[in-house]
């Protein structure tokens, strides 16, 4: 009989095997969208036949990606602009003033809130709609401020979460500055504490922008549309980049069309990419600027 | 409000709306759901057959599908991130511990719709040259949906071995232990809690992907009896049926499909508060 493989051995092999799989597979996922969408990166892929000048004065596009774009831009700045006053103010709430069991009901409604499915997002939404159909707006439709408030409290938790956690993690000796030099507890927020937290904050703020600019799942259900051109009205349909992906990665009438989903997938990529990074070097600047304060 | 100063009240307002949103998206989707939990329109709600202009609304099936895939892409990415994991802090190299964690953290970054294409294209046809059928399958979703949650996984249990390791590694070193053993015999038996929070995460967020069922398991509302069979979850359903605008009729058992979710991001969650408060 041969002798057991020790158990140490086994793991290890496994742990191998993850370590080398998991970038393998990340690999040929990335190789193959640069394989099929670098092809079809040009200016032509945002504005087709349109010249790029006129466009960009707002003329129309079609079969180009700049509707969806601008459809994003829109979208990502109106959620973004109710869920940054909103989750900022709620962030510094839990951290610096909630105490005992209002903090604990408030802190699980937004970890609860972090965990809905976003499709749920979309629903609500929808079921919005409904209820003003019903009762005082009868016209009432899905569009694009609908949208981006839906995607507004999808993101609101991050900006919540880092917030909270910016303020949370300062060093003590702050708060005693603040207090030593006779600062109300307000006042030692607002001018001590905030600004020391802010790198961590705007990192939470990417992350929401990153996070509105990729989910499909709400947009699908309250308003989006394929072929709508440049957002127009608040309330009218639009464009946006993750649906022209999905829409076309089922509906392609040719190789054309899918080359352009794998551009413009490598456009999404790249800008959610680029949020995510903005993000890490903020938390790490943040981090830093705290570990080399001797602790007290 | 005094010039530099920041009003509390105005502080717990921002909160309560936050807060209270939650309870908005209950509620309306409660609302909408209350006319089909009685009587009659329950069982016919509680069937196996979605078959809309018969007026059968059974949303079984979908059910059964979100567990299925749910529970397959977990089977997937758990070994897979405990593998990372013990990877990071000992089993391998100590060097290749960062980068590989940079790249654990950056697929946080790729979007859903992204994987989802890039799965249509590359692994759909690999499965339908591998095997038989349209490639759209259970097998297909579960493979990319394991994809997208490793790094919820990775980086909960990273952070959990961080501090295990961090508290017991001056023990470690007196009793002469290696560092494979160390991450085996003392660091993955202390961090329980972190396991189950891991588990917990990756599965709410697992059955509350859309897109990825949607674009790959080919969304037939029936009980899959093989990994090459198609398959429904209750988040492509809702989206499915938003998407094709049938009779209102159809829209109750969609509010039940939402109730169902809201439940089970409910229940992850005060199991998560359990593990916390332990």
């Amino acid at each position: 009989m041969s002798k057991p493989v020790p158990p140490e051995k086994l793991a290890q092999a496994g742990a191998w095997l993850a370590a080398l799989g998991v970038p393998a597979i990340l690999l040929a996922l990335l190789g193959f969208l640069l394989w099929r969408g670098v092809p079809g990166l040009s200016l032509a892929l945002f504005f087709a036949d349109t010249p790029p000048l006129a466009a960009l004065r707002g003329a129309p596009v079609f079969d180009g990606l700049w509707p969806a774009c601008l459809g994003t831009l829109a979208l990502v700045a109106l959620a973004t602009a109710i869920a940054v006053p909103l989750g900022v103010a709620s962030g510094i709430y839990l951290a610096e003033y909630a105490t005992g069991r209002a903090k604990a009901l408030l802190a699980f409604a937004i970890d609860l809130l972090a965990g809905i499915p976003s499709i749920l997002m979309g629903l609500f939404g929808f079921a919005l709609i409904l209820f003003l159909r019903r009762t005082v707006a009868p016209d009432a439709n899905t569009g694009l401020l609908l949208s981006a408030l839906c995607l507004a409290v999808l993101v609101l938790p991050y900006v919540i979460g880092t917030t909270r956690l910016a303020l949370e993690n300062l060093p003590l000796q702050l708060r005693l500055t603040g207090a030593s030099l006779g600062l109300s507890p307000g006042r030692t927020v607002r001018h001590l504490l905030l600004p020391a937290a802010l790198p961590g904050i705007f990192s939470g703020v990417m992350l929401a922008v990153g996070r509105a600019a990729e989910d499909t799942a709400v947009i699908l259900m309250t308003g989006v549309v394929a072929n709508a051109g440049a957002p127009a009205s608040l309330t009218g349909k639009y464009e946006a980049l993750p649906f022209h992906i999905y829409y076309l990665a089922a509906e392609h009438q040719s190789p054309a069309e899918l080359t352009q989903a794998f551009a413009a997938a490598l456009v999404l990529l790249a800008l959610t990419g680029l949020m995510f990074l903005a993000a890490r070097v903020l938390q790490t600047r943040l981090e830093r600027q705290w570990t080399t304060e001797p602790t007290p | 409000m005094p010039r530099g100063n920041i009003t509390p009240s105005l502080l717990l307002f921002a909160t309560l709306v936050s807060a209270l949103s939650v309870l908005a998206i209950f509620g309306f989707l409660l609302w909408f759901a209350a006319p089909v939990f009685t009587g009659e329109t329950l069982s016919s709600l509680l069937s196996w057959q979605w078959r809309p202009q018969q007026g059968e609304f059974g949303i079984l099936p979908m059910l059964a599908g979100s567990l299925c895939l749910a529970g397959s892409a977990m089977l997937l990415a758990y070994p897979l991130g405990l593998g990372l994991c013990c990877f990071m802090h000992g089993l391998g190299p100590t060097w290749a511990a960062r980068p590989l964690l940079g790249i654990v953290r950056g697929m946080t970054s790729v979007p859903t719709v992204v994987y989802g294409l890039v799965s249509a294209f590359l692994l759909i046809p690999l499965i339908r040259a591998g095997f038989s059928g349209s490639g759209f399958s259970w097998l297909a979703a579960g493979l990319t949906l394991a994809m997208l949650i490793l790094p919820t996984i990775v980086l909960i249990l990273d952070s959990q071995f961080r501090t295990i390791h961090a508290q017991t590694q001056l023990t470690a070193a007196a009793l002469g232990f290696t560092p494979a053993q160390q991450v085996l015999r003392l660091t993955l038996p202390l961090s329980t809690r972190g396991l189950l929070v891991a588990a917990a995460l990756g599965f709410g967020r697992a059955i509350g992907d859309t897109l990825i069922p949607l674009m790959l398991a080919g969304n037939a509302p029936l009980l899959p009896h093989s990994p090459l069979d198609p398959l429904r979850t209750l988040t492509s359903h809702i989206a499915l049926v938003v998407a094709t605008d049938s009779q209102s009729a159809a829209y109750g058992s969609l509010f039940a499909c939402g109730v169902i979710l809201f439940m089970v991001s409910l229940l992850v969650n005060l199991a998560l508060r359990r593990l916390r408060h332990e």
